[in-house]
């Protein structure tokens, strides 16, 4: 049997969940042995492959450069987890959802600059009108909740997967922990 | 006809990020753009909130960094609450700012950019990453993961938990030191030192590799500025700024980091999310200035433990005045590291650490903080403004990797008008761009703070503005 196909992405998160991945420290490289990393931020893929087995998407969906993203992350992996608070309820990124994206550019490229104020468009993706968690855009199959989630419930939530086998993250988890 | 080439997503770097290279009729390069492309909005989704709810909310900027925010947030509230915090939760603070410095580093070097320095700039893009090298320099991996899961321990002997710990607080820290914990972390500290010292052994040995990248790799003159500590020694946590030029006078000194706004200002750019600061006194764009630790190690007279003045001494001799090239980046965040290891070892020898008091309590005394720290990639400042229960009505944060904007922008003008041509497009080439991006380490998590993260393409841009050829690696 050919390995499981893993990949990792980080939509509109802080890094956090991708930081608690890598505190598997040795523990990780195992896993690199028994599943391929095929798309992940610590890899040179630039485009997300298909065939992908297992999809850990960090963070929420903040404009449409992440929706397009996980319509595409949903349709080439067969199961799709959405991979801390941020993805399974919009969590921090959210917040800015009762200050309108108006009031965000503006605090941000007029109210406190120097040299010439202007919202930045070009070659930049829109910012969504209000952030939203994965689920709202594509079916999720399995959600890690945590901020992060400890690096023990990765493993254990990875371990289980790559094994073919469907684990309760809700059981060793919780939001906001 | 003209050309461009897009880098999307820049990969081993922390963030998202794309970048564009224009070329001119004959396919040479004559303009280079790095985009941050998300927006998070923090300066604006705090607003509301009660003060004490900051340093664990401004955390949630960045998994790579939460202390030195939590830390620079701590310190704007310690303001708004016009307290001065006991002693030795300042240098549990510190601590744990030193301890994330080594992680931040640790990860940088070891699972970022060493693929480039040691399986080689023009390696096969498929292999060239720390999975492939757990077979191909297994010391070397197990080195760097070691390396960091001391610094994120001792981050969570300290705090509770490695990553956005709410140990930080308003008014100091919320637990005391243990001499069991002590003990624990000085017991890791001999095996950091000895696997940093190997480390920088490794790299003067292959840094000769890289001659043409240690000319092309931001090799410009810049200011450089820092935070130094009354002896103008290595300075992390308080202290004063200090601007150097590029032959290494001072251009101010002294400079209480409260004052940022008069002498630090913000320009956008149409085309990023990320801002560029500039020093005011010099103007847009001429006050170019880089921060972090080529910055630091640059501004500062002595780093003030044995080990780390051994290799500053050392890395003076790269420079006249300063050390100019980024490329240089890599040797001064080890020596970053070696600093880490030492001090955190010395603040663990003063008696006072294990004092239990270590948390000042107080209402809002003051409408206004601000709070800076040297995050790993540099100065990073909270600013907030509260009503009169203590919530908050603005805030303005400027990030490490803002100050470095103006300069990675530059570094990989240059990097690309030194490696790429458009008649001969080659992987190693793109890489070599994302290369000095990944020199500056940005964080791009940080970056988008206010701002979005990034995803590093490059896109190659005709004359006329049309996409001819979108390099995405596979
Ligand atoms: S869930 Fe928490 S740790 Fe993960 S990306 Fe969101 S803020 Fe960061």
């Amino acid at each position: 049997m050919s390995k499981p196909r893993l990949a990792t992405l980080w939509l509109d998160g802080c890094s956090g969940c991708h930081m608690s991945l890598l505190d598997l420290d040795e523990r990780l490289l195992e896993l690199a042995t028994k599943a391929d990393f095929v798309f992940s931020p610590l890899v040179d893929v630039k485009e997300f492959p298909r065939d992908v087995d297992i999809a850990l998407v960090e963070g929420a969906i903040g404009t449409d450069e992440d929706r397009e993203k996980i319509l595409k992350v949903r349709e080439r992996s067969r199961l799709l987890v959405a991979f801390g608070d941020c993805a399974v309820t919009g969590n921090v990124p959210a917040m800015r959802n009762p200050h309108g994206t108006c009031c965000v550019l503006a605090r941000a490229y007029h109210e406190t600059v120097t040299e010439s104020p202007q919202t930045p468009t070009e070659n930049l993706p829109r910012l969504a009108e209000r952030v939203c968690p994965i689920h709202e855009v594509v079916a999720v199959d399995l959600v890690i909740p945590g901020c992060p989630p400890p690096a023990d419930v990765i493993h254990e939530v990875l371990t289980e997967l790559v094994a073919g086998r469907m684990p309760d993250p809700a059981r060793l988890s919780r939001f906001g922990q | 006809m003209t050309s461009t080439i897009t880098i999307d997503p820049l990969t081993r770097v922390e963030g998202h990020g794309r970048i564009t290279i224009q070329l001119d009729d004959q396919g040479f390069v004559s303009d280079a753009h790095f985009h941050v492309t998300q927006l998070r909005g923090f300066e604006k989704l705090c607003e509301g909130r009660p003060f004490y709810e900051m340093p664990s909310l401004m955390a949630r900027i960045c998994g790579i960094c939460p202390v030195s925010h939590l830390i620079a947030s701590a310190k704007a509230c310690d303001e708004i609450m016009a307290v001065k915090i006991p002693d030795t939760a300042m240098k549990l603070r510190r601590m744990m700012n030193l301890a994330q410095i080594l992680q931040s580093h640790a990860l940088n070097f070891f699972h970022l950019s060493s693929p480039d320095l040691l399986l080689g700039m023009d390696a096969d893009p498929a292999t060239r990453n720390v999975f492939s090298m757990a077979s191909t320099h297994p010391q070397l991996v197990r080195d760097g993961v070691r390396l960091r899961q001391i610094g994120q321990l001792i981050i969570e002997l300290l705090g509770g938990k490695r990553i956005h710990p709410a140990w930080v607080v308003p008014g100091g820290v919320t637990e005391p030191l243990s001499v069991e914990q002590r003990d624990t972390i000085l017991r890791m500290l001999p095996e950091a030192l000895t696997i940093t010292l190997r480390t920088i052994d490794l790299f003067k040995g292959i840094v000769d590799r890289f001659p043409e990248e240690t000319r092309a790799f931001g090799n410009f003159p810049t200011l450089f500025m820092g935070l130094v500590d009354d002896r103008g020694g290595l300075e992390h946590y308080d202290g004063t700024l200090r601007i150097v030029d590029a032959a290494g006078s001072r251009v101010a000194d002294g400079f209480d980091p409260r004052r940022y706004r008069e002498i630090i200002g913000e320009a956008v750019e149409p085309w990023s999310f990320l801002k560029f600061p500039y020093y005011i006194p010099r103007g847009y764009p001429e006050g170019i200035y880089r921060v972090g630790p080529l910055a630091r190690l640059n501004v500062v007279d002595t780093a003030l433990t044995r080990w780390a003045d051994q290799e500053l001494a050392e890395f003076r001799q790269l420079g006249h005045g300063t050390v100019l090239s980024s490329f240089h980046y890599h040797y001064a965040r080890l020596i970053e590291i070696l600093f880490a290891v030492e001090r955190i070892e010395q603040l663990l020898s003063e008696k006072e650490i294990l004092s239990t008091h270590v948390r000042a309590h107080a209402a809002p005394n003051a409408a206004e903080g601000i709070g800076v720290s040297e995050a790993p990639r540099g100065l990073l400042i909270h600013h907030y403004r509260v009503d009169g229960q203590g919530l908050i009505e603005w805030a303005n944060l400027i990030i490490a990797t803002g100050h470095n904007n103006l300069a990675m922008n530059r570094a990989i003008l240059q990097v690309a008008k030194r490696f790429i041509r458009g008649d001969r497009l080659q992987e190693g080439m793109l890489n070599r761009v994302e290369a000095v991006i990944r020199a500056f380490d940005p964080c791009l998590s940080c970056s988008t703070h206010a701002v979005g993260r990034m995803p590093l393409a490059i896109d190659l841009v005709g004359a006329q503005g049309e996409l001819l050829h979108e390099l995405r690696r596979r």
